[in-house]
């Protein structure tokens, strides 16, 4: 067992994990976070796609102990207050999606594109999702979604779309849990 | 709170989709999201060999593994009554291989169960896994499909020549008749190669045992949980159907894939029950590239006669269908009620024989992938509609206008057993042509050639049966199950409504499509619809999604239910306005005296009547909720014509496909937006199989493709962006006229990007390749051609 203390979605935690535990097995298992999925097992699907201290890194690839000390966001830290953030917004307002299993690995790896690239033309948009597969939308409205998403991060159009009412909970700073390899 | 925004009716508007906020915020509940207490966790030991005898199995060392909580093979699950996976569709004469759900005495797959090891953790299972010592005596493999029948290697017993079935349709004199007096004939060779599925969610199961009520619950990726719940229960495990409930959550696509009852869910429910402890299991990618039914596979001569004036005269197709190791459960239906009878595509064909061989390989054994069966017969009529036109030189728009099926004609019989219910061909072809400019693109293409530089276009004016489809007929021909759809529609004394249906969604929206459906019947808001799917404790009995068959007929179902609200509703309006019930109309959400639309009682209203039961018309029951099925009388027929631009690059036999004009008619529509969706996805997975996708083995049967990293799923990059339109016949099978769009794209998309690459090709001479068209291949062809 390492112990390792990780910071995701704003919240610092430390956790016992087996050597051998990816951060997607950490994150789903562990954290209860089950947005990140597993499509695969060479690293091609990129539905595990988390932002690691900045970076769109396949969580499926990264073993827990190397995010110690680091930074995560997931999917499920993305919207704000309730509302969405605007390039989820997009991916629904130009249907993104269709069966949702791709995308919260999509959206990540298109947050980490805008981060980069504020206005990026369609061949920057696709070269930089080719590390995510989806089999429904022939991506189609995929790039119509992160193009919308961009104009909209740009214009700093606030989120018209309030999905959960989420109740303002004040959270514990940190907690701390043994886990084993499920 | 509201999630709808919607102005005007919202029947035929692009409402957003209800399901988006779960998935876009990580909360979709899949399969592998679920977590019971006391899970123990499921890992197979596989076959590595094609086709390999078991002489024994030492299970001793995996036993002995920390934390394995048991260990089954093919002969415990025998010994326990398990009984093998049955098949839907029966042909006459059909030769059945037993498929059991651990092998007990031959493997004939690569990737083949041939044991369970259940322990505390996934990692400690597969750990365990490794230690199961299987002592296999290694048999020879049959792989290809042509070289099945007359192999020495007998795949079963029972079929002596590999082949499982022969099937025919048409009129075999009558064909050879239109090809004695034909001015041309063209022939070709066409092999439609092996594709993956590749559901980006791998397969999953989850079964928990209730010992105290003898319930056994299976969470599991199914397009259609009740036929999981009656094959699985009634024909596999034995127990009372009723005593099994299946759930199927949020399904991460299936294209066909998850229609099946496979091994893995059949050994998990049934070491849940033995162990009395929930028991998971999720499939690696690679476990999901050699188990998960694989699609398409045929290799088909085909040959077109033609008068001089380019009138089909006769198509005479013979083809070899390799099903696999064993059937599947719809295995024997695909490549021949789903194929053969849509020969006849668009266009009036007087004279079409087909027969049709069914074959046994040491291969994952294969079944409908996305179009089923009408992809392949597509590609066959499409191709040689091109091959015609060159060998006539005949522009190959021109050839396909002079052969279609007039708008006149419908409802049309064609030679080959279907009858199709409407259509407009040439309305599609038109606006088509006008949407690529087709004039100015072949001048462009005309030009380019000088410039050495190799532009194509090409056409696909496909045919589909969908919808499927009248029970009695599906029946008459094989099938082991009916084709109807399911709805109840559960009205709440606050005028809220919940749908049921029968259909499942595994990514096209259902929960919102349906909603519109019943809002804009009901004359309520679209939040005021809760839609429930995917779950045989809650919805009635129903036959899931597959077939494009979820808005016309599960659909149908809804409007029936509605119907009969809107009827029953009518009595207690009249009863409580002191009106005849004949006199009643329900409109925009009233119940209306005719002529005094004053006298008005709104749905809320009734609905809360109903349920109160204080004043109701004699004879007329408490409560407002009413359950449909809908047995459709035909097949839907939507159609269209896709056209693709390609350009192939001389020196490196590159193929980019540079636009995609898709014009589909799939009748009325409930939501354009997602139609759109579907079709862009349709033709993405067609287009790949043209140019990228391939299940290749080797001799040996080792799938040399196992993983995404082999097996070409197309990335953004890959792929255009899509250019749609609509023309709207509405189909007169169903109430709502619709016809479906789920499967249009991949059947005519990989027509439409052949034809365009060879008609790239045509200055070197080039007529055919088989896909998919990689860069390989196609500088090969090149090479060989005296254009170059």
């Amino acid at each position: 067992m390492s112990k390792i203390r990780v910071t995701v979605n704003g919240v610092a935690s430390e956790h016992d994990v087996e050597p051998r535990m990816m951060l997607v097995q950490f994150l789903r298992e562990v954290l209860g976070l089950t947005g990140a999925h597993v499509g695969c097992d060479t690293s091609q699907c990129g539905s595990c796609t988390v932002i690691v201290d900045g970076v769109a890194t396949k969580s499926c690839t990264m073993l827990a102990v190397q995010a110690d000390g680091g930074e995560v966001l997931t999917i499920e830290g993305l919207a704000q207050n309730g509302q969405l953030h605007p390039l989820q917004l997009a991916f629904r307002e130009e249907h993104g999606l269709q069966c949702g299993f791709c995308t919260p690995g999509m959206v990540m790896a298109a947050y980490e594109l805008l981060q980069h690239n504020a206005a990026p033309t369609e061949a920057e948009i696709r070269h930089g999702l080719e590390g995510n597969l989806c089999r429904c939308t022939g991506y189609h409205n995929i790039v119509r979604a992160v193009q919308d998403g961009a104009r909209r991060m740009a214009e700093g159009r606030p989120a018209v779309h309030t999905p959960f009412s989420v109740p303002a909970v004040e959270r514990t700073a940190s907690s701390t849990t043994t886990a084993k390899r499920g | 709170m509201p999630t709808t925004e919607t102005s005007g009716r919202p029947l035929g508007a692009s409402v957003k989709r209800r399901e988006d906020a779960r998935f876009l915020t990580g909360r979709g509940t899949f399969t592998d999201d679920v977590k019971l207490a006391g899970t123990i966790h499921a890992a197979f030991v596989r076959s590595p060999h094609a086709h390999a005898r078991i002489r024994g199995i030492d299970t001793g060392a995996a036993r002995g593994h920390p934390g394995v909580q048991a260990v089954l093979t093919g002969r415990d699950l025998v010994a326990g009554g398990v009984q093998p996976i049955p098949v839907a569709w029966l042909l006459p004469g059909l030769k059945m291989g037993e498929h059991r759900v651990l092998a007990p005495e031959v493997v004939r797959h690569v990737g083949e169960a041939v044991a369970m090891v259940i322990a505390d953790s996934p990692a400690a299972a597969r750990d365990a896994s490794e230690l199961v010592q299987v002592d296999y005596e290694v048999l020879p493999a049959v792989v290809a499909t042509d070289e099945a029948i007359g192999s020495d290697v007998r795949v079963h017993d029972l079929a002596p020549d590999n082949v499982a079935f022969e099937w025919s349709i048409g009129d075999a004199a009558a064909t050879d008749a239109a090809f004695a007096g034909a001015h041309t004939v063209v022939r070709q060779r066409l092999i439609n190669q092996r594709l993956i599925a590749n559901a980006i969610e791998p397969r999953s199961a989850l079964a928990s045992y209730t010992p105290a009520s003898e319930e056994l619950t299976l969470y599991v990726t199914s397009q259609n949980p009740h036929v999981h719940r009656l094959l699985m229960a009634a024909f596999v495990l034995g127990i009372p159907e009723h005593k099994l409930r299946v759930i199927a959550p949020d399904v991460g696509g299936g294209f066909g894939s998850k229609v099946f009852v496979y091994p893995e869910e059949c050994a998990v429910t049934f070491a849940a029950r033995s162990l009395a402890r929930p028991v998971k299991w999720t499939a690696e990618r690679r476990e999901s590239f050699v188990t998960d039914a694989h699609g398409r596979d045929h290799v088909t001569d085909a040959e077109m006669a033609l008068d001089a004036d380019g009138r089909i005269l006769g198509l005479r197709v013979n083809t070899i269908a390799n099903l696999g190791a064993y059937l599947s459960l719809f295995g024997p239906a695909v490549p021949t009620y789903l194929y053969g009878t849509l020969l006849s595509g668009q266009y009036a064909m007087p004279a079409i024989h087909c027969t049709v061989r069914g074959v046994y390989t040491n291969t994952t054994p294969v079944d409908a992938y996305r179009g089923a069966g009408r992809p392949e017969a597509c590609y066959v009529v499409e191709r040689l509609m091109d091959l015609a036109a060159r060998a006539m030189g005949q522009d190959p728009a021109a050839l396909r206008q002079r052969n279609f099926i007039g708008a006149d004609r419908f409802p049309y019989q064609t030679p080959v057993a279907l009858m199709y219910d409407s259509g407009n061909y040439q309305a599609a072809m038109n606006r088509a042509l006008e949407m690529v400019g087709y004039e100015a693109l072949r001048a462009e293409q005309a030009k380019l050639r000088q410039e050495g530089k190799y532009l194509g276009i090409g056409f696909s004016s496909y045919i589909e049966a969908c919808g499927l489809a009248p029970s009695q007929v599906a029946g008459a021909l094989g099938a082991q199950a009916g084709l109807w759809e399911s709805a109840t529609v559960r009205v709440h004394p606050t005028g809220k409504v919940t749908v049921f249906t029968g259909s499942h969604s595994h990514g096209q929206g259902h929960e919102t499509t349906f909603a519109q459906l019943a809002a804009d019947e009901l004359g309520i808001a679209v939040d005021d619809v809760e839609v429930v799917h995917g779950d045989t404790g809650r919805v009635p009995f129903g036959m899931g999604t597959y077939g494009s068959r979820s808005g016309s007929v599960g659909g149908t179902a809804i409007h029936m239910s509605i119907q009969k609200i809107a009827e029953k509703g009518k009595k207690i309006a009249a009863h409580l306005l002191e009106a005849a019930p004949e006199d009643m109309e329900f409109t925009e959400g009233k119940f209306r005296v005719r002529g005094s639309p004053d006298r008005a009682k709104a749905f809320g209203e009734i609905a809360l009547a109903a349920y109160l039961a204080h004043s109701m018309p004699a004879g007329v029951e408490p409560g407002l909720e009413e359950t449909s099925f809908f047995d459709p009388s035909n097949f839907t027929f939507p159609f269209g014509t896709h056209i693709a631009v390609v350009e192939v690059d001389k020196e490196t036999g590159d193929t980019s496909l540079r636009r995609y004009i898709a014009v589909d008619d799939v009748g009325n529509v409930i939501n354009p937006m997602i139609v759109d969706g579907q079709l862009h996805g349709g033709i993405a997975q067609g287009a790949a199989q043209a140019l990228w996708e391939s299940a290749e083995f080797d001799e040996n049967g080792q799938l040399l493709t196992g993983s995404l990293m082999e097996y070409n799923v197309p990335k953004a990059d890959q792929l255009p962006m899509f250019e749609t339109d609509r023309t709207v016949t509405p189909s007169p099978v169903n109430p709502l006229g619709i016809k479906g769009a789920g499967e249009a794209g991949a059947i005519a998309s990989p027509a439409a990007v052949a034809n365009a690459v060879m008609d790239a090709l045509a200055p070197f001479g080039v007529t055919h390749i088989d896909m998919p068209l990689t860069p390989a291949r196609v500088w090969q062809a090149m090479q060989g051609s005296p254009g170059r």
